[in-house]
């Protein structure tokens, strides 16, 4: 085994500890208050490789709406689904697609995108 | 600008076609002139069209600590591109060519998909489609012409032959038959009189008829048909849990397995910089799980609106699943394995018009609910009724009073004690007791001249229909409030194999909740109020067609035609999305479990080698096949059951 050998083996064993620590290790992921008053609350979710904030707050028995701002082009992100709530929505059509999210009971409503690789949450408390 | 997948692809497509004629022409030693230059304008502007959407989305991805089937079509096509571009300038070998396909044929996988969701939603709108446009009401004792949207409950509406049912009502006038396959499947013509229900978007053919609105807008039948079924496109299967867990740790560990397969080429077997590059480059490619992620919802989808179009409406994924380990069907009795309108089945006397007659005048002027039995058959062979004068109705026992001077009454065996029975009459009466039968006495002048047997019969497709599920390797249950005699008889007429009787209707759910604990699977099916709990504890809540809301609520799975043979296609049809479902997954796995050794060059010595751009075309052809596979469903034969099928011997009635 030469130099550039051994050099290729520590360079790819170093990234493969990196992506591995990085991908799967805990990391920990704000969640976000949706903002509002009384009688009306709101947030929006980025729609990029992923949904951030992957997790949104809604207080309960104030009527919600959520935005999914798309800024993604690949063809995986391009429907979100909220199968408890019977939403399936083309998010490609406008910019922002506005989703009402029923706040009338506590609880965690899960959401995901067509092929459910994706994942997001609201939790309604 | 937004350009479609479908639009991505192509223009890539069409700019790697200088690449693909290189490639054909490489064979017979032909060189496109400045072919490095040209490769690396149109690579460029293909990367520029097709990758940089995955790069950028995987970069955000990768930000949040995620990797997903975007990052591995990113990194694939970074690394054959940005080495290509430094070839060039260095004077090496270029791999342009790669990095182009891998693009062409993801944007290839991805236009497809969009094409299946486009075509999934726009066939299940498109029967709201189906909808009249307009309706012909009554408006101040005018017939007029308004606009479906105006139509109200309570509206009196006029239906010519040819035209539409703009809503649901209920006849109120006239006669006609009705096209009703949109919505049930059937494609046999039902015939509608007043009182008949009808049902908005079906095909009046041969009459004229008034009906009125009942429901309209968002509440009638396809509305609520075509929310049903939405919302069973979006749910999910649990077994998609492990697609799930799939995502998370597959790509990070495929990136993994791509490194040490470019370290054990390069380091260990003594391959070049570029063929080892290469080997990983094709197992990031061929790894992309685009396929795992498309099997579950394109056969729940085709699947759902497959059922849909056959009367079958199934809410969401979690049943479709659960009927796959069913191994008890459980039945209401009264109004799912029998009519629930009770019949007269006999008429006994030495005359037999004059019996019924006698019955039919008393009972017309009776609100007891065998009375309607006595009346529907007197209607039915066309009996003119006498006037009745002095009618009494003896709580409990029967009515009588008078016809044409002579006393008549018609009820139980108490009412007419004391009267003249002739031994004859009195020996059927015990023989038609015996067959489960209501015997209702008729006399004249204290002297009792013949029999009315009445009994809730069962339908006539219900014997089929068991003999159906046994081949199934089902067991038959049937719940009911009766007593047990009547109820085995009718077990024995429709061979069910287990009969639970003497259950108040709110024990029902703890009946089934009994068989669960013993081990059963249990399939719940059943129309009435007092059966939503039973069809909500059952692993499968079946309500039948023309049931009360509650029930179609409750139910996992609604058929939309009253008939009992809807069980078994529902059955057949969730089994057989089902296992679409399981056969897509296991395609889509076993791909990439032999597709990644490959492209990582285990099987070189066999002269087994995939290059990153056979590893692209492959990667879309299993999204391809497993979109086809789900399509495929919409033409898989589903049994249906005879009719004439002879009802099998029940096992035990009990």
């Amino acid at each position: 085994m030469g130099t550039t050998q051994i050099i290729a083996v520590v360079v790819t064993a170093i990234l493969a500890g990196v992506i591995g620590w990085w991908f799967l290790g805990k990391h920990e992921e704000a969640a976000e208050l949706a903002t509002g008053s009384d009688n009306q609350q709101s947030a929006t979710v980025v729609v990029k490789g992923g949904y951030s904030p992957s997790t949104i707050v809604l207080k309960k028995g104030v009527p919600a709406k959520l935005n999914f701002d798309m800024q993604d082009s690949t063809a995986c992100l391009s429907h979100v689904v909220f199968d408890r709530l019977g939403v399936n929505e083309d998010l490609t059509k406008r910019d922002v697609t506005t989703i009402d999210i029923p706040t009338d009971k506590t609880g965690t409503i899960d959401f995901a995108c067509g092929m459910n690789m994706f994942h997001g949450k609201v939790v309604v408390k | 600008m937004k350009l479609s997948e479908t639009k991505r692809f192509w223009i890539s497509f069409v700019l790697s076609l200088p690449l693909l004629i290189q490639m054909l022409a490489m064979p017979f030693h032909w060189m496109m002139p400045g072919y490095n230059w040209v490769a690396f304008v149109t690579t460029t502007l293909i990367m520029l069209v097709a990758a940089l959407p995955y790069w950028s989305s995987a970069w955000a991805a990768a930000k949040h600590h995620d990797a997903n089937m975007n990052t591995l079509v990113a990194i694939g096509t970074t690394v054959a591109y940005f080495y290509s571009v430094f070839a060039l300038f260095t004077g090496r070998s270029v791999y342009f060519e790669s990095a182009a396909f891998i693009a062409v044929f993801v944007t290839l996988g991805d236009a497809m998909e969009e094409r299946v969701h486009q075509n999934a939603e726009g066939a299940i709108s498109k029967l709201l489609q189906l909808q009249a446009k307009s309706a012909v009401v009554k408006r101040d004792g005018q017939w007029v012409t308004v606009p479906l949207n105006d139509v109200q409950v309570g509206d009196e509406v006029r239906v010519k032959p040819g035209e539409k049912v703009p809503v649901d009502g209920t006849v109120i006038s006239g006669k006609s038959a009705v096209d009703e396959s949109m919505v049930t499947g059937e494609s046999m013509p039902v015939e509608k009189a007043a009182g008949d229900a009808v049902v908005g978007s079906t095909i009046n053919q041969t009459g004229t008829f008034v009906f009125q609105a009942t429901k309209v807008g968002s509440q009638t039948m396809l509305a609520q048909i075509v929310e049903m079924v939405k919302k069973a496109q979006t749910s999910r299967a649990p077994i998609q849990d492990f697609t799930n867990v799939v995502a998370h740790y597959f790509v990070p560990v495929v990136m993994i397995i791509a490194l040490a397969t470019f370290a054990i080429w390069y380091a260990l077997l003594g391959a070049t910089f570029i063929q080892s590059l290469l080997f990983a480059v094709s197992v990031i490619v061929i790894a992309c799980p685009c396929a795992l992620g498309l099997a579950t919802p394109t056969a729940l989808m085709v699947g759902t609106e497959r059922s849909a179009k056959m009367g079958v409406l199934i809410k969401d994924g979690q049943t479709l699943q659960a009927v796959s380990s069913l191994t008890t069907v459980v039945f209401d009795k009264t109004g799912t394995i029998t009519t629930g309108h009770p019949q007269v089945t006999d008429v006994v006397g030495n005359d037999q018009q004059r019996v019924l007659m006698v019955a039919a005048s008393l009972e017309n002027l009776s609100e007891h609910p065998l009375a309607k039995a006595v009346d529907d058959r007197a209607q039915q062979d066309d009996l003119t009724l006498s006037a009745v004068d002095d009618f009494a109705v003896v709580e409990g026992q029967g009515v009588s009073g008078v016809i044409d001077g002579h006393q008549v009454a018609v009820g139980s065996e108490r009412l007419v004690d004391g009267w003249q029975l002739d031994d004859e009459l009195a020996q059927q009466a015990v023989a038609l007791r015996k067959a489960a039968k209501t015997v209702v006495y008729v006399g004249e002048n204290k002297r009792i001249i013949g029999l009315l047997a009445i009994q809730d019969v069962s339908r006539p497709e219900a014997a089929a229909t068991m003999a159906a599920l046994h081949q199934r390797g089902l067991t038959t249950v049937m719940i009911t409030g009766d007593n047990e005699e009547v109820a085995k008889q009718i077990a024995r007429q429709v061979g069910i194999d287990l009969v639970i009787a003497g259950v108040l209707p709110n024990q029902k759910a703890e009946q089934v909740k009994l068989l669960q604990q013993q081990g059963a699977k249990v399939a719940f099916v059943g129309d009435g109020i007092n059966d939503a709990p039973a069809l909500s504890t059952a692993e499968v809540g079946i309500a039948m067609g023309g049931g009360t809301d509650i029930a179609i609520e409750a139910g996992g799975i609604v058929l939309v035609k009253n008939d009992l043979r809807g069980v078994v296609n529902a059955l057949s049809l969730a089994k057989t999305t089902f296992r679409r479902i399981k056969l897509n997954l296991f395609w889509a796995l076993i791909y990439n479990l032999i597709g990644i050794p490959i492209a990582a060059g285990l099987f070189v010595g066999l002269g087994l080698q995939l290059t990153p751009e056979i590893a692209a075309l492959a990667m879309a052809f299993s999204s391809v096949s497993v979109v086809t596979s789900s399509l495929l469903l919409n033409w898989v034969h589903i049994d249906r059951v005879n009719l004439n099928q002879p009802a099998t011997a029940a096992k035990n009635v009990v």
